[in-house]
């Protein structure tokens, strides 16, 4: 392989990709499920409804590409992942459910529509939150033995994964926020102004909070982050934190349309360029590697086949539907 | 709670309910997919205003239909992990890349095209949102060829080596995707969910006509759903018989079990119609049966010799009873379809199609047949595969991730409530669509006016009177 790629590493970078797209993506989504309960019943909530119908479908795919695409090209880290984090996985598929089905419930039945914005921000938060308790039980690390997971059905929840999840809640609500300045008016986006200054605030101290406890989880972290010379390198990534932040809020205090969004697209990249740095090459830290965990050769070949042609086939009609339904959103609905 | 249960069998049981009720969405979703583009292609082509009203119709029951499909969906894709960790582990290199497949071509177009498809009509005007209905139609064919593809494989493996970690290598992926059941199933799958959505619809149309019997779009949806009755469940029979002889060829335990065949018979075997298949005792108890006509269907010889259980390992039986009685429940509405397809060809010949009205309740009673049939051929064939996930080579005991039965016995208990809740009020829901008379006019998912011709870009106006796209 040229450049010292070879296929495993590949194959862990599309599926980061896949975990960034559907991030941002469902991010934005979920993030307006945990609004809801702050935005008044009736335009207000039907308008953020609204901006995000035609498009949420295609945003959750990600979710199932990362899950196919981890059991293909990690079938080992898969089934470690999933059972060792059984709860949480079962928590967040429920909830998804809620979530979903709200879309077309909430515009099909009037009377319990209360019901089912209640099912929408309910299912949105569970669903969050069950998604940064994942990650922070991954990165706290996971007891195996051979090929099975061998720790008990409650090692996830500790103080970490649930800050993690808490993160996670407040990090979505700025990526809706955002999104809903860039796709309302009026009363709505003045309203998404005023929340997404709190939340930027809160997403920063998330941030510092997360980061601050992670090189203490395990040495390896902290030796990735700060022996020299690579904290050369590391060390870019707070500074870039420090300059999407700058760049955010003073957005927000020009009330800028799309600045706003991009600078939160921005962190969360850096949070998972972060993330990276500690779990790279590991993907059930702290002893299976991409290379353990890795498919034959055979099925990732395969694969990447399908990958190099489709990917950019799905980002370019992607992009054409969110083209389709690009501007303000009306609140008297698609429906 | 739950610790007297076995931690296998409880993942058994979530797996077989999750995906039974996953199963009715797509099974309703494809055949309805196509029936919209369908439906609207004929109203580009002929401009009749009744089938772009009926594209209305049954878009709002779509749109349902396809939310709950893909939420039960995700379920599925992760709980090969969740709870059949080892599974995943051995069989992933090898299905794990087909479900990839699955997502890249399929599911992302699905819901690419969707949003056009359900909110687009007024932004991107006739023929480029007909493209859209047509992707996702095509779409929902693609995620049935990959998945039938993977499910196949499990049945018939082929085209793999094993290596020293014990997981199935791909070594030749043409062997594997098309493995020897797969275009059978794929067939027999595809039909089943035709059949289902005419069903559907059929009845649906038939519900109208028994109160109104000049209703256009009622007779319309009634006539297309018969004549398609009246041509698939026919072909369905004749693929279900060649699915049925390429079992026998290579999962002949299955076919044992369908038959409720305990006895080896060297010189012909009977077809048991009723009977109880005790498993304990190894027999068939009260069986009526016609000698010699098993052996006729499967070998098309009376005398042909049938091997039955008593050849076989009894640890190597799959539950016989649930395999022998599903069985005879999928081919028992099979065998009503069949009638529904001659009774409505015979009012069609006689000109009777919208006021016969036996003809209408019979419609009616057999609205949602399909779904039986189809979760009773399900259960025929994964069933009927077991004590194997991947079949003579993996057990289903040696499969399961190392949960206890508490852990799982409780996500199995949240399941079945959750999905109680939801998909019963989405199956309400949809039949309040279904109960309210298609008429002149149909409102789509989108309110029929443009969302404010879009406040910092003006394009949709200007795509639409482009597209003349005022007409609806």
């Amino acid at each position: 392989m040229p450049f010292g790629l070879d296929l495993p590493t590949i194959w862990a970078f599309i599926i980061a990709f896949a975990i960034f797209a559907y991030v941002v993506m469902d991010g934005f989504d979920l993030g307006i499920g945990i609004l809801f309960p702050v935005l008044p019943v009736g335009r207000e909530r039907d308008s953020a409804m609204n901006s995000i119908a035609p498009v949420w479908d295609g945003n959750e795919t990600w979710l199932v590409l990362g899950g196919g695409g981890l059991m293909a090209a990690f079938p080992l880290a898969y089934g470690m992942i999933l059972s060792a984090l059984y709860a949480p996985i079962i928590a967040m598929l429920l909830a998804l459910i809620f979530r979903g089905v709200a879309f077309e419930f909430r515009w099909r039945d009037p009377g319990h529509r209360a019901a089912w914005d209640f099912a929408f921000s309910l299912g949105s938060i569970v669903a969050t939150f069950a998604q940064g308790v994942t990650l922070g039980a991954l990165l706290q690390g996971i007891a195996v033995e051979g090929r099975n997971y061998v720790g008990g059905w409650f090692d996830w929840l500790t103080p970490f994964s649930i800050l993690v999840g808490l993160s996670l809640v407040i990090g979505y609500a700025l990526l809706g926020a955002t999104w809903l300045i860039m796709k309302s008016e009026g009363s709505l986006q003045a309203r998404c102004y005023r929340l997404a200054f709190g939340l930027g605030i809160g997403v920063i101290l998330a941030m510092a909070a997360v980061s601050a406890a992670t090189p203490f989880l395990r040495d390896a972290y902290w030796q990735r982050w700060f022996a020299w010379p690579q904290v050369l390198f590391t060390a870019q990534v707070p500074l870039l934190v420090a300059i999407a932040t700058v760049v955010f809020f003073w957005s927000l205090k020009r009330l800028h349309h799309y600045t706003p969004f991009l600078a939160a697209l921005g962190l969360f990249a850096l949070g998972l360029i972060g993330l990276g740095i500690s779990l790279f090459p590991y993907v059930v830290p702290p002893v299976i590697s991409i290379w353990d965990a890795a498919a034959p050769d055979s099925s990732l070949k395969f694969m990447l086949v399908g990958a190099v042609i489709m990917v950019p086939i799905i980002l370019a009609y992607t992009g054409y539907s969110y083209w389709v339904f690009r501007g303000k959103t009306g609140h008297e609905g698609y429906h | 709670m739950f610790e007297a249960f076995d931690a296998v069998f409880l993942a058994r049981l979530q797996f077989a309910f999750t995906v039974s009720f996953h199963f009715i969405f797509p099974s309703f979703s494809i055949g309805l997919a196509s029936y919209l583009a369908v439906l609207e292609a004929l109203w580009l082509w002929t401009g009749r205003s009744v089938y772009l009203d009926l594209f209305k119709y049954w878009l709002k029951i779509f749109a349902l239909t396809f939310g709950m499909g893909v939420v039960s969906g995700i379920v599925m894709s992760y709980q090969f992990g969740t709870n059949w960790s080892v599974f995943s582990d051995k069989a992933g290199p090898v299905i794990g890349p087909l479900m990839a497949y699955e997502v890249l071509t399929a599911f992302f177009l699905e819901a690419g095209f969707l949003g056009v498809m359900l909110f687009g009509m007024n932004r991107v005007g006739k023929s480029l949102h007909f493209v859209a209905t047509l992707a996702v139609a095509v779409g929902t064919f693609i995620s049935a060829f990959w998945i039938l593809s993977a499910n196949s494989w499990m049945q018939t493996p082929t085209g793999h080596l094993i290596n020293a970690a014990g997981q199935f290598v791909p070594n030749d992926w043409w062997a594997i995707i098309f493995n020897p059941s797969f275009p059978y199933r794929l067939v027999h799958t595809v039909f089943a969910a035709y059949l289902t959505t005419a069903l559907v619809v059929g009845g649906v149309g038939a519900w109208h006509l028994l109160r109104e019997r000049t209703n256009e779009g009622a007779r319309v949806m009634f006539s297309m759903a018969m004549g398609m009755i009246t041509v698939v469940a026919p072909l369905q029979i004749f693929a279900g018989d060649q699915h049925g002889l390429n079992t026998l060829e290579h999962q002949p335990v299955k076919v044992m079990a369908m038959e409720g065949h305990f006895k080896n018979y060297p010189d012909g075997a009977p077809l048991v119609l009723f009977g109880w298949p005790d498993q304990a005792a190894g027999e068939m108890k009260y069986s009526v049966e016609i000698p010699k006509a098993s052996s006729l269907i499967l070998k098309h010889a009376w005398d042909a010799p049938l091997k039955g259980f008593e050849s076989v390992d009894r640890k190597d039986w799959p539950p016989i009873a649930i395999v022998f009685w599903a069985f005879r429940i999928m081919v028992g509405l099979g065998m009503l379809m069949l009638a529904l397809a001659a009774f409505s060809l015979l009012a069609r010949v006689r000109k009777r199609l919208y006021d016969w009205t036996l003809l209408h309740r019979f419609a009616v009673a057999m609205g949602p047949a399909g779904f039986v049939a189809v979760i009773a051929g399900w259960v025929t064939t994964e069933v009927g595969r077991q004590p194997f996930t991947v079949y003579g080579l993996l057990r289903t005991v040696d499969s399961a991730s190392p949960l206890a039965a508490p852990a799982v016995g409780a996500s199995l208990l949240a399941f079945v409530v959750v999905y109680f809740i939801v998909f019963g009020a989405g199956v309400y829901y949809i039949l309040k669509l279904m109960s309210h008379s298609p008429h002149r006019g149909e409102e789509g998912p989108q309110r029929d006016h443009p969302v404010r011709a879009a406040g910092i870009t003006p394009g949709p106006a200007v795509a639409e009177s482009i597209a003349g796209g005022k007409e609806v």
